[in-house]
């Protein structure tokens, strides 16, 4: 009976297995292939293109190559994009959320409002946040009412950046991030008395030491100097993504502080313990699903980030850039379509990092939860 | 048959205008008017280039003339040759020869210019010049000596926007220091952009950035022309779209309200950018695209559409009266002035060097760097083949 279901199963699974792998992960593959070739330039368009293979020179080029430096920003970029917007949208929207657990008067109306801006389209939104954000009008203006002076913080078109760092020490950068990393892991092992934080502790060290004293000898990334780093042009646009997306995980978190039985609640009240405590040791740690997920969506978001900044700064912005934008202007501007497929993989791959030890870790948790 | 263009929106009536004439004259043919909108056709682009690797290409599409037509559809051989077109219809006289030049390669002829725009111009308000006291340069150094007072004064010497202004401005700057002669053989690949001349011109367009305004990056071209208007800024390099922009949508009179000069240094100098439809091999409706193609290329046809979309046409006979002040002036220049084509509206380079030069000119832009920049478009230069 058991076998019987199965090969029902598998027949009825049979036609989307068969499309994805075909419109999904065949053309993933087929991207990754075109990422391989020297498809682009004079004559890509024609009925039959001449691709050779190339092997990973695009990679090389986007990484290491003169001309890839605007690439390079657009990737700085996207990293500061997801992080910002992931304390940003996740931190506003557990407040508000837990604003809003505590049923105040209104409850339902501000509910709507928080959630509203969630259901325009990123077009919309960025005009308006353009609008907005004009130097000479919108935020700027808005002290002149109370009679102070506007502020002069040119939101979408400044030109400095902070927290600077050159490309060509990457791989140092690297190695100091994974030996904090290391070192955080042990100091919380020692924390809570684990036997293994020792080790982590001592190999951080050892790697940070390391980096340290071998920073000249390490292989340089890069032939020239070239400076990256957090562009203040990018607030604007984290601005506008945290508004329209603190309002989701609101609804998120929302629904999970409605999930937990009151019984619960009430429980800690008896026990003596005050609103604030409740959710820092109870509700909170109870939605940890909710702020995984929350996570993965958002983290999506800002690696697919495309029209919001289309709208706001235009395609040719180099302080503002994002890969995603940067992918399409190569393919179908350049009609360089080998790197403009280098760089889809790429962000398929940040992706990746992302989603697939979520999907690995849900895999396992259902596997032992049976 | 069908037409694939940008044209919608404020540029519609101008098309519709067209249609009109080839439907009285081809009252058999049902024609399909499919527009993809978006300035200077960035979606329309992309559609179009899915469109014809699918192989499935409109019996004629708008193009920006000259390479980035040559570049993407003729060097892939997409492209059929209209030369005996332009010679059954008598137009290698009625253009321009230094239009006919750019716009064909020496393998033929590729598209039917239907308007002309000037890039280099420049724009102000008289009104304002005179309360300024100053008068309007005729090359950089003047300016240079004229700015500072304006700065004095408040006034932003030169308005600037967003990115692709940046290198429409560049290439009037560039013009203006290296003269047409130069400019041409950039492009023809006889003189590098790393040259001690090429340097030269990123220079001067450092020097001359230092009086834009610095908010530029989020401002549109419309923005940047309202400064001027609103007296905000004295002077704003724009291609002459800015002058039916102010005549219609701010409806101020052509050579009173606004005035206009050929950008700075570059007189006698025009120019040009155009739109032109061309023919793609395997049209499915070949015939009644040629007899589009000749409404396009025909008098009436282009004295119908100019002087609603405000351009300039692209045959020297045509009909004066019809045009404002600003496009007689233009269309007089037009006849006497030495043709040079515009890099950032697509008649000298192909679309992979514009697409890498707005990434070096971010480069630029930040880092102010003239030697880094010369290298960086010669390097993009080689990259892309141009003058090959």
């Amino acid at each position: 009976m058991r076998h019987k279901d199965r090969i029902k199963a598998f027949f009825t699974l049979l036609p989307s297995i068969i499309l994805i792998s075909i419109f999904v992960y065949g053309f993933i593959g087929n991207t990754f292939w075109i990422s391989l070739t020297d498809w682009g330039g004079v004559g890509a368009l024609a009925e039959k293109p001449v691709r050779n293979y190339s092997g990973f020179s695009n990679y090389i080029e986007l990484f290491t190559g003169f001309l890839g430096g605007g690439f390079r920003q657009d990737l700085v970029n996207a990293v500061y994009y997801s992080v910002m917007l992931l304390a940003g949208a996740i931190g506003i929207g557990m407040f508000l959320a837990i604003l809003l657990d505590n049923k105040p008067k209104g409850e339902a109306v501000f509910r709507t409002i928080f959630l509203y801006p969630m259901s325009l389209s990123f077009i919309v939104s960025g005009t308006i946040w353009r609008w907005m954000l004009a130097p000479q009008g919108g935020v700027n203006i808005l002290p002149t009412y109370v009679g102070l002076k506007p502020f002069t913080f040119s939101w979408l078109s400044s030109n400095n950046a902070v927290l600077q760092f050159n490309w060509q020490n990457l791989l140092q950068i690297a190695l100091y991030i994974t030996s904090a990393i290391l070192i955080l892991i042990g100091l919380r092992g020692l924390f809570r008395a684990k036997p293994k934080a020792l080790k982590f502790l001592i190999s951080g060290a050892v790697i940070c030491g390391l980096a340290w004293l071998a920073g000249d000898i390490l292989p340089k990334a890069l032939f020239m100097e070239e400076t990256h780093g957090f562009n203040t042009a990018t607030f604007g646009i984290i601005l506008a993504t945290i508004w329209q997306y603190s309002g989701y995980t609101m609804a998120l978190y929302l629904a999970g502080f409605t999930g937990i039985s009151q019984d619960l609640r009430d429980a800690a009240m008896l026990d003596g313990a005050k609103t604030s405590e409740y959710y820092r040791f109870i509700a909170i740690p109870m939605l940890k699903p909710i702020t995984i997920s929350a996570v993965i969506i958002l983290s999506h978001i800002s690696l697919k980030m495309f029209d919001l900044i289309f709208a706001m700064t235009g395609p040719d912005n180099g302080q503002t850039g994002h890969p995603a934008l940067n992918m399409y202007l190569t393919t179908f501007r350049a009609n360089d379509f080998a790197k403009g497929a280098a760089i889809a993989i790429i962000l398929f791959l940040i992706a990746g990092t992302f989603i697939i030890p979520y999907l690995v870790g849900s895999y396992r948790q259902r596997r032992t939860g049976r | 048959m069908e037409i694939f263009s940008w044209w919608a929106g404020d540029e519609g009536p101008a098309l519709e205008a067209l249609i009109d004439i080839y439907k009285a004259q081809n009252p058999d043919v049902e024609l399909i008017n499919a527009t993809v909108t978006g300035g200077s056709g960035v979606n329309a682009k992309a559609v179009l280039k899915t469109r014809m690797l699918g192989g499935e290409p409109p019996d004629s599409f708008q193009v920006h003339a000259g390479q980035e037509l040559i570049g993407t559809w003729v060097k892939a051989d997409r492209m059929e040759d209209l030369t005996p077109l332009f010679k059954e219809q008598g137009w290698m006289d009625s253009f321009p020869k230094g239009l006919i030049k750019n716009i064909g390669t020496d393998k033929g002829i590729w598209s039917v210019p239907v308007n002309i725009h000037r890039s280099n111009v420049v724009w102000y308000i008289p009104a304002n010049i005179e309360k300024w006291g100053i008068k309007v340069p005729t090359s950089w150094d003047e300016f240079f000596a004229i700015a500072p007072k304006l700065q004095e004064k408040g006034v932003v010497p030169l308005a600037l926007a967003q990115n692709w202004t940046a290198n429409h401005l560049w290439e009037s700057v560039a013009l203006a220091s290296l003269g047409a002669d130069n400019w041409d053989a950039l492009w023809a690949g006889k003189l590098a952009f790393d040259s001690p001349e090429g340097v030269k011109a990123w220079e001067l367009f450092g020097k001359v950035l230092e009086y834009a305004n610095k908010d530029a990056s989020s401002l549109s071209w419309q923005q940047a022309t309202d400064m001027v208007v609103d007296g905000r800024a004295a002077f704003n390099v724009m291609g002459d779209w800015a002058a039916g922009y102010m005549s219609t949508t701010k409806k101020m009179a052509p050579g009173t309200d606004f005035g206009w000069a050929a950008s700075f240094g570059t007189s006698g100098e025009f120019m040009f950018l155009a739109d032109s439809f061309g023919l793609p091999k395997g049209a499915k409706n070949r015939d009644n695209a040629l007899a589009w193609l000749k409404v396009l290329g025909s008098r009436e046809g282009s004295d119908a559409f100019n002087p609603l979309k405000g351009s300039t046409s692209a045959r020297l006979d045509s009909d004066l009266s019809l045009y404002n002040d600003y496009g007689k002036s233009a269309a007089a220049d037009l006849g006497k002035d030495r043709i040079v084509g515009s890099l950032a509206h697509g008649v000298t380079a192909n679309e992979g060097f514009m697409n890498d030069f707005a990434s070096v000119m971010e480069m630029f832009l930040k880092s102010r760097n003239a030697q880094m920049a010369g290298k960086a478009t010669q390097q993009i230069a080689a990259k892309n083949g141009i003058g090959k």
